[in-house]
């Protein structure tokens, strides 16, 4: 029998619960997937900083995972998703998308090959239906792991030092690559994986070591500058980075009750993950379809005039008609630029007369500004210390 | 070995028709066919009702041999007491025995109402199904006419019509009619083949489809070919032969070939290749799809939304040989019998089968072909289809012993020993009729006729115009629309449709 207390703990707590809550001396909680998680620990713009100067902590457990294992792996995921994994070789990670049959977009997502027939599928998002839906007639089985992983997220410039002063030599690991280690009674796995398109590191163990990964990684850091942060500091870096979320840059499908909302990976600036080439996936002839024929809809990075973000604002042409609606935006600290994702209507997107209204809430008055957007290239920021290996002894 | 550009996949009828029309526009057609002898699900009906005019004229099936022994058989609903109903003509144009006068009347009524509705339908019969989309070319005249020919009944009638669409047999019947016999044997047609009782919600459009039916230009007519059904298939297999199509039997299909995202052809359980660009599957399509595509060539939605099609078989099929011709209390052993002595017998026949249990008193239509051409052995035939029988029962030989009992039961009540006069019995259960015909869940329509899956869903969303979801794999199955029985439509449809896409 069930007892059904469930609502006795509207909000999960994560197996490193027990250093954020010492850590988060602004009590700032947030929801992320039904659990507790850190919004702002100490200082938003200390946490930023320390993503881009020295290097920071953030839990990553509330993060979806899967395991998806078996003979037909790899020929399930291929047909699961949009990218050919035949090039992903052991040890290694791609960023990936996938779609439903009309080629609207489910979720992004980091896709881990631990070993020949085991992966590993990380996500915003819940999608057990789906992929066990996708797994009839391949031999392979679909676990959710998300509670038997306890993972970090370590990134800023100091990253790979502080991991070296822990014991763990990571001077070989390539981006996009990962490596196990010895940790404690345990194992640690490390990945050069991040969402801020810096230099960092994703740490993944079992809940038993998560409060000796922290304590180590604290230890190790204590003179570069190691901080605990937010999701509100890794949310600015990760607009730097040009990176979307499922749910704020773009509606996922199944969630998805206006029609007109549905949103394609071409028309989320992803085409370049589609294999045209791979053979038959999920969703491949509604693209192809939509890639013949045009997109209605594109994704863009915007840089605007001014200094006060353009968060949610809408985009005119000519100060007049919409074409458009930003997802995300803020005043880069690190770029001292003022930047911008959004969806666009693909006749605008080459950005000539593109206009965003801004209203800034200044002593509980609006101010209007209608000011000039301009279509730039992501990422904002890209700096080369992201993919040097070894990686810099900052 | 001669070279084909299209593959058809089973030599039923709705495989015949594709194949005569596509060679008769100048395919080189090869028709590819599991069981010994061509027919497909020709050979489990008992009669005609709803053979396609397009197809029986365009195949001639009149000169290959198909002539009509009745056109129009009469239906004797069986009582233990010897007072039967017999219904004359199409449907019961006339009722003979004792039968109140307001029945005969109300009957007449809305017996003219019926097929006045489904002959307001039976157009949609002859074209694929309207998609659901703008600038998709339907056929807007075609539609509007349908409408406006519906509208042209009158407003009265345009509303009875939009009442009782949606409805249940049962509660149709009851408003009209008082008796038992005449409601059961109705509440009885109006299910055959389906897995619905006369009480389920929404039975009445898969009767008013089955009465927009015609044998030899009659509307609602029962169809009994010279030499029964079969020869209704051999008939279109001469037809289809004469056209140049080749038919080959005992070649079951074990893989539907798709290479570079197309289809290339079929791959034999025997191993053998045939290679063809173009592929038509008049097997079902939860069987093309699964079995002979296969999921890795389909998207994730599309396949999950395959395996969720309803097909569930509700009706098994006995076939009794007899010593000498059985006495049903004065019947006559000519005309189609029905055991349904009224329509809560029908519901209550279909009750253990939703728990997937056998009824103690199943309802059936018997048929006894030696009656009206007696064998050369002196013996007897008698062929029923038993409603309701469970298509996944938990023991599947104690299910099947325990309809054979129940049949043989309900017949011993109806003609005091014939149980003695059995020398032979042999009753196949959905399950056999899934094993020997491949119908997944032993549906005799290639998956469940039913409101949620007619139409623009038949067999699902997205592919109901015959086009499969694979580079030149086309759909003609009565898993399609229109759907069942024996008629040839959903190949004909398909062919169709096939010419239009050239």
């Amino acid at each position: 029998m069930n007892p059904l207390r469930h609502f006795d703990t509207p909000l999960l707590k994560t197996p490193f619960h027990a250093r954020t809550e010492v850590a988060n001396k602004l009590w700032s909680w947030g929801n992320w997937g039904g659990y507790t998680t850190v919004l702002t620990c100490e200082d938003l713009s200390m946490e930023h900083s320390a993503i881009r100067n020295t290097a920071t902590v953030y839990d990553l457990c509330p993060m979806i995972k899967y395991r998806i294992e078996g003979p037909e792996a790899l020929a399930y995921l291929n047909r699961l998703t949009i990218r050919n994994l035949a090039k992903l070789s052991v040890g290694g990670v791609q960023y990936t998308a996938w779609v439903n049959d009309a080629g609207h977009l489910l979720d992004d997502g980091t896709l881990f090959r631990l070993a020949p027939d085991r992966y590993r599928l990380c996500c915003q998002e819940r999608h057990l239906n789906w992929l066990l839906d996708s797994a009839f007639g391949f031999d392979v089985t679909i676990a959710d792991e998300t509670e038997e992983i306890a993972a970090l997220s370590l990134q800023g410039p100091t990253s790979a030092e502080i991991l070296r002063l822990a014991g763990f030599n990571v001077d070989g690991l390539k981006p996009f690559r990962m490596a196990n280690f010895d940790f404690g009674t345990g194992r640690l796995m490390i990945s050069r994986t991040g969402f801020t398109g810096d230099l960092g590191y994703e740490l993944w163990t079992t809940p038993d070591h998560a409060l000796a990964l922290w304590d180590a990684l604290f230890d190790a850091g204590s003179l570069h500058g190691l901080r605990p942060i937010g999701s509100d500091a890794l949310n600015i870096a990760r607009m730097e980075a040009g990176f979307i979320i499922a749910g704020l840059d773009f509606t996922p499908a199944d969630t998805c009750v206006r029609e007109d909302r549905l949103r394609s990976p071409l028309e989320m600036g992803l085409g370049w993950l589609i294999d045209w080439d791979k053979g038959h996936f999920t969703g491949k002839a509604s693209l192809v379809r939509q890639r013949d024929k045009g997109t209605k809809w594109s994704f863009v990075g915007l840089e605007i005039d001014g200094n006060v973000s353009a968060e949610g604002a809408i985009l005119y042409h000519d100060k007049k008609h919409e074409v458009g609606v930003i997802t995300g935006a803020c005043w880069s600290p690190v770029l001292k630029r003022n930047v911008a994702l959004a969806q666009i209507l693909t006749k605008h997107a080459a950005g000539v007369g593109i206009w965003t209204e801004i209203y800034a809430l200044r002593e509980l008055q609006y101010e209007k500004m209608m000011m000039r957007a301009r279509v730039v290239d992501r990422p904002f920021f890209n700096h080369p210390r992201r993919r040097a290996t070894p990686p810099g002894r900052f | 070995m001669p070279s084909f550009d299209t593959i058809i996949i089973g030599a039923g009828p709705n495989g015949l028709a594709a194949g005569h029309r596509l060679a008769s526009k100048g395919r080189n057609v090869v028709v590819l066919e599991a069981a010994s002898v061509p027919g497909g699900g020709a050979g489990l009906a008992h009669l005609s009702y709803n053979l396609d005019a397009r197809v029986e004229a365009a195949m001639e099936l009149s000169q290959h041999g198909l002539s009509w022994q009745h056109a129009n058989l009469a239906t004797t609903v069986l009582s233990p007491d010897g007072r039967h109903l017999r219904l004359v003509g199409a449907i019961g144009e006339r009722l003979t025995g004792d039968i109140a006068d307001t029945d005969r009347a109300a009957w007449e009524v809305l017996r003219a109402r019926l097929l006045r509705f489904a002959a307001v339908l039976a157009p949609l019969n002859h074209m694929a199904p309207p998609r659901i989309a703008k600038g998709v070319g339907n056929p807007l005249t075609k539609l509007a006419m349908i409408g406006l020919r519906a509208r042209m009944m009158g407003a009265a009638e345009f509303r009875e019509l939009a009442r009782i669409l949606l409805t249940n047999v049962h509660d149709l019947l009851d408003d009209e009619l008082s008796d038992p016999r005449l409601k059961g044997v109705l509440a009885f047609d109006a299910t055959l083949g389906g897995w619905l009782g006369p009480r389920s919600p929404n039975s009445v459009l898969p009767w008013l489809v089955r009465l927009s039916g015609q044998t030899a230009g009659v509307q609602g007519a029962l169809g009994l070919p010279q030499g029964g059904m079969a020869a209704l298939g051999v008939a279109m297999v001469k037809a289809a032969g004469a056209k140049g199509v080749t038919i080959r039997c005992g070649a079951r299909v074990a893989r539907i070939l798709v290479e570079g995202e197309r289809v290339a052809g079929v791959t034999l359980a025997d191993g053998t290749e045939l290679r063809a660009g173009c592929v038509v599957s008049s097997v079902a399509p939860k069987t093309t799809l699964l079995d002979l595509i296969g999921p890795r060539h389909l998207d994730a939605g599309l396949t999950t939304r395959a395996r969720h099609q309803k097909a569930r078989g509700g009706a098994a099929k006995l076939h009794l040989t007899l010593r000498a011709l059985p006495d049903f209390k004065g019947a006559d052993r000519t005309d189609r019998l029905v055991i349904a002595p009224s329509e809560h017998a029908v519901e209550q026949a279909f009750n253990p089968v939703k728990y997937g249990r056998v009824p103690e008193h199943p309802v059936m239509e018997i048929m006894i072909s030696t009656a009206h051409a007696p064998g050369p052995d002196g013996l007897h035939h008698l062929s029923a289809i038993a409603q309701f029988a469970p298509h996944n029962p938990v023991d599947r030989d104690a299910a099947r012993a325990a309809m054979l009992a129940a049949c043989l039961g309900q017949l011993e009540a109806h003609a005091p020993g014939i149980g003695a006069l059995v020398i032979g019995a042999d009753l196949q259960m959905p399950y056999d009729i899934e094993a020997a015909y491949g119908l997944p869940g032993g549906q005799w329509h290639a998956g469940e006729l039913s409101v949620e899956q007619m139409l623009f869903l038949r067999p699902l969303p997205g592919i109901a115009q015959y086009r499969g979801p694979v580079a030149g794999l086309w759909l003609a199955s009565a898993g399609c629309h229109p759907g069942g029985g024996v008629s040839g439509s959903a190949g004909w449809n398909a062919a169709l449709a096939m010419e239009a896409a050239e």
